[in-house]
């Protein structure tokens, strides 16, 4: 049907968003990539020198390499389990019918559109605060001290903010692959004796198992990148409690300014998100077949 | 639906998914109540900030001390201005990748999907300096460049969903009755695609309002948008609670609204079409 002229009109139309995407993704991953192998302070221009491996050396026996590495997949971690319980909870309960069934859906949906900076503030002042935040508040109300989160917890109160943020979309993705699900084959194992549990079990959760791991998966490369929300609260603190890669990166490269470092750890960045993408793409791929 | 719940289930049902639901839209709702209050009874307890006076004022006191309105038209031109491009550079190539397949499109949309997996932090420094010699720090023109390109496989993504959903004998019918290819695209295609395109630009400028990587890392104040300038309260205006309620209610009014109309879209498009 398509004849040798439509192909070449197809070829024309693809290519300004290939050849732009090509470059978006070689040039700087390039540059990057040779910043990693040069000496190269934004202090010291003119001074670059070729120093092999070094930058990989010093970026990973940093002292804050390590805890940074941990706390990003904690970070991760953390989030996923809230999220991917919380979200399936969540669905099972809004997918049952109720009155305002509408209107508390576009509730639980709501903080998904909330930007990063604005959720992370909101909850650092006037949730978290210690002194005029609510929970201090509601602490006082009952005759405990007040709690400072940001500062005794940090990395345990980001991943509450980056959780409420990420709960909708989990929640949204499960409700829609639950109403797909075959009410028929439900009532016919309700009617057969099964429990509300076996039916879970047995019915439910293997019908959701692609959704979760297509939420598990696309939350992932997010949260490897988690960085706005570190940014406006802790600012990585206190010490390196609640750094993680991206902040590494960000700080070595723009705070003090060593680009060489800076390029390594972002190196080591994209071999960690890759790890995770070509679990991702594969899951794509097997969907985009059938 | 033939569902069969008793009346007290369903009383239970409603009630915990009602609080549920509250619990988590409550910090929106609080900050709107907070905006519209003074300093002085936004830091008291719960109780006492219900009771006490309403007031506009914090609203005007974030537009005149700090232009709230420029920080506003930079998110609404560099969103708008972002989605728009992308979508001259992917209509195109969707339609053409849905409608005239060829051997290696499949694997053309997994890698445009791939560039979608590389982390921000891994080209911040190469981009960072590349900005600032092409002296595009801070300048909106330089934020639009990066959002288009960072958005563009999910738009291409999506696009090609909806685009693939569009039945081929369509096209041949109208061949047949002698449309020209022109034609064929302004009067038959079009029309068929606009659906899809309208939600496609929706998802899209949500998410470029509410990026927030590249617009903290390059701009500094003149291109600054929203999510910029809410940064800019993370300390000491961060105990502002008024002004920042109101600026902060201010940044995400416009996307709450948006984002309920695309409920849908966001499934599709956040999953690149795996889950629908």
């Amino acid at each position: 049907m398509a004849t040798e002229q439509s192909r070449t009109a197809a070829r024309l139309m693809v290519s300004p968003a290939v050849i732009l995407l090509f470059l978006w993704m070689i040039v700087p991953l390039g540059m990057t990539l040779y910043f990693s192998f040069l000496r190269y302070n934004l202090l010291m221009p003119g001074m670059e020198t070729w120093t092999g491996f070094d930058n990989y050396y010093y970026f990973i026996t940093q002292p804050a390499f390590w805890p940074a590495l941990i706390n990003t997949l904690l970070l991760v971690l953390g989030v996923l389990a809230i999220t991917v319980i919380g979200g399936i909870a969540l669905a099972l309960l809004l997918d049952q019918p109720f009155r305002g069934q509408g209107i508390v859906r576009v509730m639980v949906i709501a903080p998904f559109f909330v930007m990063p900076t604005v959720a992370a503030l909101v909850w650092k002042n006037m949730f978290m605060n210690p002194v005029n935040g609510m929970f201090a508040h509601m602490f006082k109300a009952v005759g405990l001290q007040p709690f400072d989160f940001l500062s005794q917890a940090p990395l345990a109160s980001i991943i509450l903010i980056v959780a409420w943020s990420w709960l909708p979309f989990a929640t949204l993705i499960l409700l829609t692959a639950l109403q797909s699900l075959d009410r028929e084959q439900m009532e016919a194992a309700e009617m057969d004796g099964a429990g509300w549990g076996s039916r879970f079990w047995h019915l439910t959760l293997p019908h959701l198992t692609r959704s979760i791991t297509v939420v598990i998966l696309i939350q992932t490369i997010f949260l490897l990148s988690v960085f706005a929300e570190i940014l406006v609260t802790t600012n990585g603190g206190p010490g390196t409690a609640s750094t993680n890669l991206p902040f590494l990166v960000y700080s070595q490269s723009l705070l003090s300014f060593d680009v060489g470092g800076g390029a390594a750890g972002g190196i080591i960045a994209v071999i960690l998100a890759n790890i995770v993408a070509i679990f991702l793409m594969r899951m794509i791929g097997k969907n985009l077949e059938t | 639906m033939a569902r069969n719940t008793s009346p007290a289930r369903k009383w239970v049902v409603t009630v915990a998914a009602w609080t549920i639901g509250f619990l988590i839209f409550f910090p929106i709702l609080w900050i709107i109540i907070l905006s519209f209050k003074t300093e002085g009874d936004a830091i008291k307890s719960p109780l006492a900030v219900l009771s006490s006076g309403w007031t506009m004022e914090s609203y005007h006191v974030v537009q005149e001390r700090s232009n709230y309105f420029l920080h506003f038209m930079n998110s609404v031109i560099i969103s708008l201005g972002s989605t728009v491009l992308a979508l001259v550079i992917a209509i195109p190539a969707a339609w053409s990748m849905a409608f005239v397949p060829g051997k290696r499109t499949k694997d053309l949309l997994m890698w445009m999907l791939s560039t979608k997996m590389m982390p921000a932090v891994g080209v911040l420094v190469p981009l960072y300096l590349l900005f600032r010699d092409f002296g595009l720090l801070d300048s909106r023109i330089g934020l639009v460049g990066v959002l288009t390109l960072i958005n563009l496989p999910i738009v291409v993504w999506m696009l090609y969903t909806y685009f693939k959903e569009i039945p081929g004998e369509i096209l041949e019918a109208a061949r047949m009755d002698g449309a020209s290819l022109r034609n064929e695209i302004l009067y038959v295609l079009t029309p068929m695609a606009v659906p899809g395109i309208a939600s496609t630009m929706l998802l899209n400028i949500i998410l470029a309002w509410n990026e927030a990587f590249w617009t903290l890392q390059l701009t500094t104040k003149n291109a600054a948008p929203l999510t910029q300038f809410i940064a800019s309260y993370s300390s000491p205006e961060g105990l502002f609670y008024a002004k920042l309620s109101a600026a902060s209610t201010m940044a995400i009014a416009p996307i709450l609204i948006l984002g309920w109309f695309s409920q849908k879209q966001l499934v599709r498009g956040l999953t690149f079409g795996a889950v629908k």
